[in-house]
C-alpha cells in the first residue's frame, strides 16, 4: 500500500509566531511530501511493501543495503508524529498528572526534562532529532538525540516525543538560533495531550 | 581585548603594518586574521579568516545574508567551540589544523564536528569569487579522463549533493591513484580526516547543509547545486589540483 502525506492537524498560520505559515508550507508540502513519494519509489520491489510503515521502518534500518529507503521511512515516520507533537496555545508545564509524576521521576522534574531535551536538540551535530522516549525493556522515560532520519524506534524504544532539528524546521524563522527554536517548542508549541496519549498506549514494539 | 598591555600590543601592531586596517574587526590582539587559503596551516586559538569579497559579490548564486550568516554566525561557531577543545585539551596545543584534520579519531567528537567545520568553510570561502574563472588545461583533462566530459562531470557532482542525505559536503579529490574523483561526506567530515573512508585531497567542495542555501532556494537543493557553478573560482580549483597531485 501506497503511503500518503497526512493533513496538517491545524491550518499552516496556527503555530505562528512560533512557527510561520511559510515553514510549515516547506516543512509539510515540500520536506514531508519528498519523503513520501522517494518511500513509494524506493520500496517497490524490496519486498517490504506490504508491511505497515513501522515494520517496513525498522527492517530497513537493519538491511544496511536499504539505508536509502531507510532515510525516506524514517522521516515519513518522524514527521507524521511530529505535526501532532505541535498545536496552537501547547507548551508550558502543565502536563497530565501520570505523565508528570514520571517525568518528576526520571529526568528531575519538567525543569529537568526541559534542560536535557533542549540541550540533546542543541548538542545533535548536523541534521536529526531530540526526544523524549520510552525505553522498551524499563518502561524508564529518557531523553534521546539521533542524527537525520532515525528515531527512538529502531533503537528498541518508544518515541513519546520527538523535535525535528533539521536546518529547514528553523531556518525562516530563527536562522542559525536553533536553541531560540527549542525553547519556543517547549515553552509555546508542544502538545502534551498527545504525548500523554503516546504514553498510555505504552511501549511500541516493532518486530522487523 | 580590555586590558591595557593586549590593548598596547595591538596598536603597536597596528602602527607597524597600516595597510591591513581592513581587516581590523577580525584581528585578536596578538595575531592577525589569516586568509581563508592559510588556514589549516594555523593553530590554535584559531580565527575566523575574512571573507576574500563582500558578502554581497556572490549574488549569482548566493545571497548577501546567506553569506553573513553563515560566515559571521555558522563559521564563526566553529571557530569557537573548536577553540573551547583547544583550551581543554594539551595535546591540542600548537597542533595545526591539518595535523588536527589527518588525526582526528585521536580525539573527542566536539574536535572532529568543529575542526571540520572551521577547515570546510574556510576552504569553501576561498573556491568562489564573482570574477569569471577558467580551469587549467591539466585540470580540465583530469576531469574527462574520469567523467568524459566537464558538464558530465558537472551533473554527477549534482547529483552527489542532492542525494546526500542531512548535513554534509560534496567534494572533488584527488585519489591517491591521482585521478579526481566526487566523494561524499556527513556534516563536517572531510576528505582528509583518518576517519573518512573514502578518502583523498579536497580540491573542490560544496555545503550542502540547508543553512547554505535554505534562505534563497528552500528545499531545492538541486537548484542551488547548479547554480553553485556562476560562483566558483576554478583558477582556485586548478591550483589546488595542480598542489594536491605533486
Ligand atoms: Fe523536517
Ligand atoms: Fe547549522
Ligand atoms: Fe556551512
Amino acid at each position: 500500500m501506497a503511503f500518503t502525506l497526512p493533513e496538517l492537524p491545524y491550518a499552516y498560520d496556527a503555530l505562528g509566531p512560533y512557527m510561520s505559515k511559510e515553514t510549515l508550507e516547506f516543512h509539510h508540502d515540500k520536506h514531508h511530501q519528498a519523503y513520501v513519494t522517494k518511500a513509494n519509489e524506493l520500496i517497490a520491489g524490496t519486498g517490504l511493501e506490504n508491511l505497515s510503515l513501522e515494520e517496513a521502518m525498522v527492517a530497513a534500518f537493519k538491511d544496511k543495503s536499504k539505508a536509502g529507503l531507510f532515510n525516506q521511512l524514517g522521516q515519513h515516520f518522524n514527521h507524521i508524529h511530529f505535526w501532532h507533537w505541535m498545536k496552537k496555545g501547547g507548551g508550558g508545564n502543565k502536563l497530565p498528572g501520570k505523565l508528570e509524576a514520571q517525568i518528576t521521576k526520571d529526568l528531575e522534574g519538567f525543569e529537568g526534562f526541559k534542560k536535557k531535551f533542549i540541550e540533546a536538540g542543541t548538542t545533535q551535530f548536523g541534521s536529526g532529532w531530540a526526544w523524549l522516549a520510552m525505553d522498551n525493556a524499563s518502561g524508564k522515560l529518557e531523553i534521546v538525540k539521533t542524527p537525520n532520519g532515525e528515531n527512538p524506534v529502531v533503537l528498541g524504544k518508544t518515541a513519546l516525543l520527538g523535535v525535528d532539528v533539521w536546518e529547514h524546521s528553523y531556518y525562516i524563522d530563527y536562522r542559525n538560533a536553533r536553541p531560540k527554536y527549542l525553547e519556543a517548542f517547549v515553552d509555546s508549541l508542544i502538545n502534551w495531550d498527545y504525548v500523554a496519549e503516546l504514553y498510555e498506549k505504552g511501549p511500541m514494539k516493532i518486530a522487523a | 581585548m580590555n586590558s591595557l598591555i593586549s590593548k598596547r600590543t595591538f596598536l603597536s601592531y597596528l602602527a607597524a603594518t597600516p595597510l591591513v586596517i581592513g581587516a581590523l574587526q577580525f584581528i585578536s590582539p596578538v595575531k592577525f586574521a589569516h586568509a581563508a587559503a592559510d588556514a589549516p596551516k594555523t593553530s590554535g586559538p584559531f580565527t575566523l579568516p575574512k571573507l576574500p569579497y563582500a558578502t554581497n559579490a556572490l549574488e549569482k548564486a548566493i545571497d548577501a545574508q546567506t553569506m553573513e550568516i553563515h560566515h559571521g554566525k555558522h563559521h564563526q561557531a566553529y571557530v569557537d567551540k573548536l577553540n573551547e577543545e583547544v583550551a581543554k585539551d594539551p595535546a591540542l596545543k600548537g597542533k595545526m589544523l591539518d595535523e588536527i584534520i589527518g588525526e582526528v579519531s585521536k580525539y573527542p567528537a566536539a574536535v572532529r564536528n568543529n575542526a571540520g567545520g572551521h577547515w570546510n568553510h574556510s576552504f569553501f570561502w576561498n573556491l568562489m569569487t564573482p570574477e569569471p574563472t577558467t580551469m587549467s588545461d591539466e585540470l580540465k583533462q583530469a576531469i574527462e579522463d574520469s567523467y568524459g566530459t566537464v558538464e558530465e562531470f558537472k551533473k554527477q557532482f549534482e547529483e552527489a549533493g542532492t542525494k546526500q542525505f542531512g548535513s554534509g559536503w560534496v567534494w572533488l579529490v584527488v585519489t591517491s591513484e591521482i585521478t579526481v574523483e566526487i566523494v561524499t561526506t556527513p556534516n563536517q567530515d572531510n576528505p582528509l580526516m583518518d576517519v573518512v573512508e573514502l578518502g583523498g585531497t579536497p580540491i573542490l567542495g560544496n555545503d550542502v547543509w540547508e543553512h547554505a542555501y535554505y534562505l534563497r532556494y528552500f528545499n531545492k537543493r538541486a537548484d542551488y547545486l547548479k547554480s553553485w557553478w556562476n560562483v566558483v573560482n576554478w583558477k582556485v580549483v586548478s591550483e589546488n589540483y595542480a598542489k594536491a597531485k605533486l
